[in-house]
C-alpha cells in the first residue's frame, strides 16, 4: 500500500491491517473521484473494498464551494438571485422563485394571482427538467443511452421556454420582487403548448423503456434501499424521502404561490430503493404536467404579471430614460436603497430534490445580515456512505445518480 | 388541529421549570431562546414528547453577532418541524464568541452531523461530542473561520475595486 494514497494514521490503514480474509486476500482502497465521468459532478469517495464489495466509504465534499452565504451578506437582494441560480442548476427557476417569495414574505408583498400561476408553471417546468436529467442519467448509468438522448431534447424545449420568458437558459435569474420582469410573450405560451403536446408521449415511451425492463429492474430493485425512519433521521426530503413511503411535500404541507388551487397527488414509493426513486420521479413528472395544464386553464384573464410595489419593482425602461422619478427609483432599487424591515424569515419551497429553505435575517440595511440556504442535497448526501455499505461498486454509481446529488447545491 | 403556540410554551415551561424561556413569534414561526447548556435535553424533549413531536430537524446554522456582549456573540439556530401538525419551531442558543462551544445533537438527529460540521467550518463552533468534527466545505489547511463578521469578503488591500456601496452600512445612508 502506497503511503501517498493512504497515510498510516488513517482509520482504513488499521482496518486493513487487522482484517485479513481466511483465504489470505486483502482489503483494498479505491479512490472514486473527485472527477470521474460516472459521478456526474465533483464527488470524491475513498472506498474500502473487499473485492467488488464496498465496506466503508469516506466522502469529501466542497470542491466547488463558492461561499454563496458570505457573498450574500455583501450584496443587495437583487444580486443574490444569480447566486441561487447556481445552486441546483438543473432547476434554477425554483431557486429563483423561492428567493423572491422569501423576500415577498419579508416585505409583505402580495403577488397577483396571475403572476402566481405563471410562477407555478415555470417551477413545474423546472421540476420536470430536473427529473428528466436524474432519471435519464440513471438510465445511462445502467447502460441505456437511448432514453437519455430521446428525452433530453425536451429539456432543450423547456430551455427555449425559459429563454422566451427571461432571456437565459440554464442560470435563469428569472423574476423580480412581486412577479416577473416582463409579461410572457405569446410565443412563450405557444412553446409551452407544443411542449405539453409533444412531451407526454415521449415520456410515456421513456417509462415503457425502463419500468418493466429486465436489465433495469435487476440493476435497481433493492439497490441502495433506505427505510422511512432512517431517511427522516438523515433529513431526507423530496422524491428521495417519498420513495421511502413518506408523503411529505412542501407544496402540500405549506402551500406557496397558490399551490392549494391545484389538484395533484403526491406519489410515494415503498422500499426507498433506486427503483422506487426512479418511479416516484416518473410519477411526479406526470403530476407536474397536470399542474401546468390546470394552471393554464385557471389562469385569470388580463396581463398582470407583477405586483404594484414601486419601492421594490424596477420601473419600465422607457420611463427610466424619460422620466426623473422613475430614474430615481431605478437608481435606488439597484443600489439597494429600499426600506427593509428588521426580521427573521424562513421560507421553504419544494425544490427538485426536496425542501429548499431560505433562512434570512435582516437588520434594515441593504444586504442580508445572514442568509442560510437549507440545501437538500447537502443534507441527504451524508447518508450516502451508509447506503452503499455492502453494495457493489457499480451499484454505488447507480445509487449516487438516483439520489440526484447536484454538486452546485451540495457545496453552495 | 394545529399545535397551538400556547401549548408548546406551556409544555416547555412546565418540563423545564428551572429555565425561563424567551418566546417570540417571528412571523409564522415561534422562536424560543434556550440556554445553550440545556440544548440537547430540550431538543430530545421536543423530539420525543408525544404531543409536541418535533421529529424532524430541518436546519441548523450559526449566526455571528460581534456587537453583542462576549457571551452572546454566537448563535446556533435550530429549525425543527412537526409534520403531523405541520408546525415549525426555531430554537436559538446564544454562546460565547471567544470560545464558542455547545453540545452536539448528532446523536439525536444523524442529519445534524454535517450541519454541525458546516457550522464548525464557518464559525469555529466546537460541538462537544461530535463524532468527526472537521472542516467540510473548506480545505483542512484553512486557519480562519470565514463566516465570522470580522473576516472580509475580499482582500482589504485591493485598490482596483471599490465595493463600498455594496457593503454593510449601519443606517443605509
Amino acid at each position: 500500500m502506497s503511503e501517498l494514497l493512504l497515510p498510516p494514521e488513517h482509520r482504513y490503514a488499521k482496518i486493513m491491517k487487522e482484517k485479513l480474509n481466511e483465504d489470505g486476500s486483502e482489503l483494498s482502497i479505491l479512490n472514486l473521484g473527485p472527477t470521474h465521468p460516472a459521478t456526474h459532478g465533483i464527488f470524491q469517495n475513498i472506498l474500502l473494498m473487499d473485492g467488488e464489495r464496498i465496506i466503508e466509504a469516506e466522502p469529501t465534499i466542497g470542491y466547488i464551494h463558492r461561499a454563496f452565504e458570505k457573498i450574500a451578506e455583501n450584496r443587495p437582494f437583487y444580486q443574490i438571485t444569480p447566486l441561487t441560480d447556481r445552486m441546483n442548476y438543473c432547476s434554477s427557476p425554483i431557486n429563483n422563485m423561492g428567493w423572491w417569495m422569501t423576500l415577498e414574505k419579508l416585505l409583505g408583498v402580495e403577488v397577483p394571482k396571475r403572476a402566481q400561476y405563471l410562477r407555478v408553471i415555470v417551477m413545474e417546468l423546472a421540476r420536470i427538467t430536473d427529473h428528466i436529467i436524474c432519471n435519464s442519467i440513471l438510465g445511462v448509468d445502467t447502460g441505456a443511452y437511448t432514453g437519455f438522448l430521446y428525452v433530453f431534447q425536451f429539456r432543450e424545449k423547456v430551455y427555449e421556454i425559459y429563454e422566451e420568458i427571461c432571456g437565459a437558459r440554464l442560470t435563469t435569474n428569472m423574476g423580480r420582487i412581486g412577479g416577473f420582469e416582463r409579461d410572457w410573450t405569446p410565443k412563450a405560451f405557444e412553446l409551452l403548448n407544443t411542449f405539453l403536446e409533444e412531451f407526454p408521449p415521449a415520456w410515456k415511451e421513456f417509462e415503457n423503456l425502463f419500468e418493466r425492463n429486465r436489465i433495469f429492474i435487476d440493476r435497481t430493485v433493492d439497490v441502495g434501499p433506505i427505510t422511512a425512519e432512517k431517511a427522516m433521521a438523515y433529513g431526507f426530503t423530496g422524491p428521495n424521502l417519498r420513495a421511502a413511503g413518506v408523503d411529505y411535500d412542501v407544496r402540500v404541507a405549506q402551500p406557496y404561490s397558490s399551490y392549494e388551487d391545484f389538484e395533484f397527488i403526491v406519489p410515494v414509493g415503498k422500499s426507498g430503493d433506486t427503483y422506487d426513486r426512479f418511479c416516484v420521479r416518473n410519477a411526479e413528472v406526470w403530476e407536474s404536467l397536470s399542474i401546468i395544464r390546470q394552471a393554464l386553464e385557471k389562469m385569470p384573464a388580463g396581463n398582470e404579471f407583477h405586483a404594484e410595489v414601486p419601492d421594490y419593482y424596477l420601473p419600465p425602461k422607457e420611463d427610466v430614460y424619460n422620466n426623473m422619478e422613475s430614474l430615481i427609483y431605478h437608481f435606488k432599487i439597484v443600489m439597494g436603497e429600499v426600506p427593509v424591515p428588521v426580521a427573521e424569515i424562513y421560507h421553504p419551497v419544494e425544490g427538485g430534490n426536496g425542501e429548499l429553505g431560505f433562512y434570512l435575517i435582516t437588520d434594515g440595511s441593504r444586504t442580508p445580515y445572514r442568509l442560510h440556504f437549507r440545501r437538500p442535497c447537502f443534507i441527504y448526501y451524508q447518508a450516502y456512505p451508509d447506503m452503499i455499505k455492502g453494495a457493489l461498486l457499480s451499484d454505488a454509481i447507480v445509487i449516487l445518480s438516483s439520489l440526484n446529488v447536484i454538486a452546485g447545491e451540495l457545496d453552495a | 388541529m394545529a399545535l397551538e403556540t400556547a401549548q408548546i410554551q406551556d409544555k416547555l415551561s412546565a418540563t423545564f421549570s428551572d429555565i425561563s424561556f424567551t418566546f417570540k413569534q417571528e412571523r409564522d414561526i415561534l422562536a424560543v431562546e434556550v440556554p445553550a447548556e440545556k440544548i440537547s435535553a430540550i431538543i430530545l424533549f421536543l423530539k420525543n414528547d408525544p404531543e409536541l413531536r418535533f421529529h424532524f430537524l430541518t436546519d441548523l446554522c450559526g449566526v455571528h453577532y460581534p456587537d453583542n456582549e462576549v457571551d452572546r456573540q454566537m448563535t446556533i439556530v435550530y429549525h425543527m418541524h412537526n409534520w403531523y401538525e405541520n408546525t415549525r419551531i426555531r430554537l436559538k442558543a446564544f454562546i460565547s464568541g471567544e470560545n464558542p462551544e455547545i453540545k452536539s445533537i448528532s446523536s439525536i438527529f444523524p442529519t445534524a452531523n454535517w450541519m454541525e460540521r458546516e457550522t464548525y467550518d464557518f464559525y469555529g463552533v466546537d460541538f462537544i461530542g461530535h463524532p468527526q468534527l472537521k472542516r467540510i466545505l473548506n480545505m483542512d489547511e484553512m486557519v480562519s473561520f470565514p463566516m465570522r463578521k470580522e473576516f472580509p469578503l475580499e482582500d482589504g488591500g485591493r485598490t482596483d475595486k471599490d465595493d463600498r456601496f455594496f457593503g454593510r452600512t449601519a443606517s443605509n445612508n
